[in-house]
């Protein structure tokens, strides 16, 4: 059974301005030069190298990381390696304030948690429960709650029913077994 | 309640109950893979469905559009392994030769009005300009469609863009639809169906259906669907192979989350500057900016009208010494029309480098990326960071394109003497 509960360090990826960086597309996570790559094992290693300030993530992500991004993560291509990628360092999930179209589909599809941010604050630190890098966070999907050191410091927009069927099942191939 | 075309279309495709939001399985009419994304395809369908056979051979397909022939090892094995894979389960593939796959699907009478099309693109969303529902997906979703024939679909709300005024003289379908990327940015339209309207929208060949369609990606929308014309209906049904031709309209008592009008009647020639497409301005404000090369094709401007009307402008003037000025025509079929009527002959004389067709510059295709430093001005529609090469790309029409080759900085049609 798939678990509906992650603990792990986070990632706030903010551009030199401090803000939450919007847009992200697929070349900027897996850039189109790495495309021939099928297998997961070979994605990890490219993870953002063509987003300015984060070309060295895939050096320093862990297993268990949790990265926070901001609006249409993942916009552009129809490349499958953008969410493998992230498999691939052993990423628990990604929380965006919303998602690129086809890599929606692609995240839900392949059993990757992916997460819409409903409050987060991460720019403000004169209000409470500012979410930084580095934080050791606890990621709840089923109670859509963001907690730290016991405190919750985040919500987020509950799985849509497909989402959780198909993340439950393991992905889209084995979810639709059960139908 | 009266229905968008997207969900009048989905609807034609399902037995459940279609609104905004809800969630349904969908019967998929074409089933596509390129040699992007195609070889993963042929993997997750091997690993999830050992032994088996695609649910319907006559609407599964590949098209080779991305590196074409192959410049790479490892492209030319993925290509391999896609035609191995066809030959085993009898799938018609469009190889090497055939250019983009999303145009070769209306050209072939694949992709009809109503219809649904989906395929390892992110642009097949270009299906709208015939008035279809085209869907990009990544290679597992796509691996499953080829096995089920159908997929889960959120349906999506609709916005309706109303174009008002004529697209004046000097502009293009390009300039308009960069304009429509401006005004709703890179998330105007997140998750959502566009529906485009107006007397300038109704005027639109298809080339240039294509053209905007192909930008609803641009615009962060699902889909742009175009009310399909007579002209559209008609090509369409020539290529039909007698298969009837269903286009869906929306109702008048349509629900729409979102009503928006833009301009056109003052519209100047337009060109996003790097790296966003929706960084917009009049070509007018970048006129000197020098250039290093242009690229003339893509799956947005391609097409022969695009092309043919290139050559007409260039004849019998030069390209800007030291300007790299590329052009791929979309498919072999306009290749081959272009060559018949005497095009690539103007535009080889010009300086012109043609190339076979495909995607050409997008996705390090078959003539080659920019090199750091080098500002290329491209008829695509993408101008992210790294896209088509290190350099700096501007988005613009094949007529901005041509221009700034011939005066080796950006400028309009109406700069060349």
């Amino acid at each position: 059974m798939p678990s509906t509960k992650f603990k792990g360090r986070a990632w706030v990826i903010l551009d030199e301005q401090g803000e939450i960086i919007d847009d992200i597309d697929t070349d900027m996570i897996f850039h189109n030069s790495y495309l021939a790559i099928t297998e997961i094992e070979k994605m990890g290693q490219y993870t953002f190298d063509n987003l300015e300030g984060y070309k060295d993530f895939a050096q320093k992500a862990k297993p268990g990381d949790l990265v926070f991004v901001g609006a249409n993560f993942g916009s552009g291509s129809s490349r499958q390696q953008a969410v493998g990628c992230f498999r691939s360092l052993g990423v628990s999930c990604i929380v965006a304030n919303s998602y690129g179209a086809i890599y929606k589909r692609n995240a839900i599809n392949s059993g990757f948690p992916i997460l819409t941010i409903k409050d987060i604050n991460f720019t403000d630190p004169n209000e409470p429960g500012m979410i930084k890098s580095g934080d050791e966070l606890e990621i709840d999907l089923e109670k859509a709650t963001i907690h730290r050191d016991g405190l919750q410091v985040g919500t987020l927009e509950p799985f849509s029913k497909v989402q959780k069927d198909i993340y439950m099942a393991g992905d889209i191939f084995e979810y639709a077994k059960e139908l | 309640m009266g229905q968008t075309m997207i969900e009048k279309i989905i609807g034609a495709h399902t037995s459940e109950s279609v609104h905004p939001g809800k969630t349904v399985w969908m019967e998929i009419d074409v089933r596509s893979a390129r040699d992007f994304g195609g070889a993963n395809v042929v993997k997750n369908f091997q690993t999830h469905y050992p032994g088996e056979i695609v649910d319907d051979v006559k609407k599964t397909f590949f098209t080779f559009d991305c590196v074409v022939p192959a410049n790479t090892i490892p492209y030319a094995s993925n290509q391999q392994t896609c035609r191995d894979f066809a030959k085993d389960q009898g799938i018609k593939l469009y190889d090497v030769d055939a250019g983009i796959g999303s145009h070769v699907d209306i050209e072939e009478g694949l992709a009809l009005p109503g219809g649904v099309i989906v395929g390892t693109d992110s642009h097949l969303n270009i299906m709208g300009a015939v008035g279809a529902f085209g869907q990009g997906m990544g290679d597992q979703d796509i691996a499953f469609a080829f096995k089920a024939g159908k997929t889960w679909f959120e349906v999506p709300p609709t916005m309706k863009v109303t174009i008002k005024g004529d697209l004046p003289e000097n502009c293009t379908a390009k300039d308009l639809t960069l304009e429509v990327v401006r005004v709703l940015g890179s998330k105007g339209a997140l998750g959502r169906a566009v529906e485009f309207y107006g007397d300038a929208i109704d005027k639109l060949s298809l080339p240039g259906r294509i053209t905007l369609a192909s930008m609803a990606t641009e615009m962060g929308a699902i889909t742009g669907l175009l009310p399909p014309n007579q002209e559209v209906i008609d090509y369409c049904t020539q290529r039909a192979d007698g298969r009837s031709v269903r286009p869906y309209y929306a109702d008048e008592d349509a629900n729409y989350v979102k009503e928006l009008t833009i301009d056109i009647s003052e519209l100047t020639p337009r060109i996003a500057s790097p790296p966003k497409p929706d960084n917009v301005s009049p070509v007018s404000d970048l006129a000197n900016q020098t250039i290093d090369g242009v690229f003339i094709g893509s799956c947005t401007n391609g097409s022969y009208k695009d092309i043919s009307e290139v050559a007409k402008f260039v004849k019998g003037k030069k390209v800007f010494p030291g300007v790299m000025a590329k052009v791929v025509p979309a498919t072999r079929e306009i290749y081959g029309k272009l060559l018949g009527e005497g095009h690539i002959q103007t535009l080889y004389d010009s300086g012109f480098i043609v190339s076979n067709p495909g995607c050409g510059g997008c996705a390090s295709g078959q003539i080659g990326m920019t090199g750091k430093g080098e500002v290329q001005v491209s008829t695509s529609n993408r101008n992210f960071t790294g896209k088509q090469g290190a350099g700096d790309t501007y988005l613009a029409s094949p007529m901005t394109a041509a221009a700034s080759a011939i005066l080796g900085r950006i400028g309009t049609a109406s700069e060349v003497v």
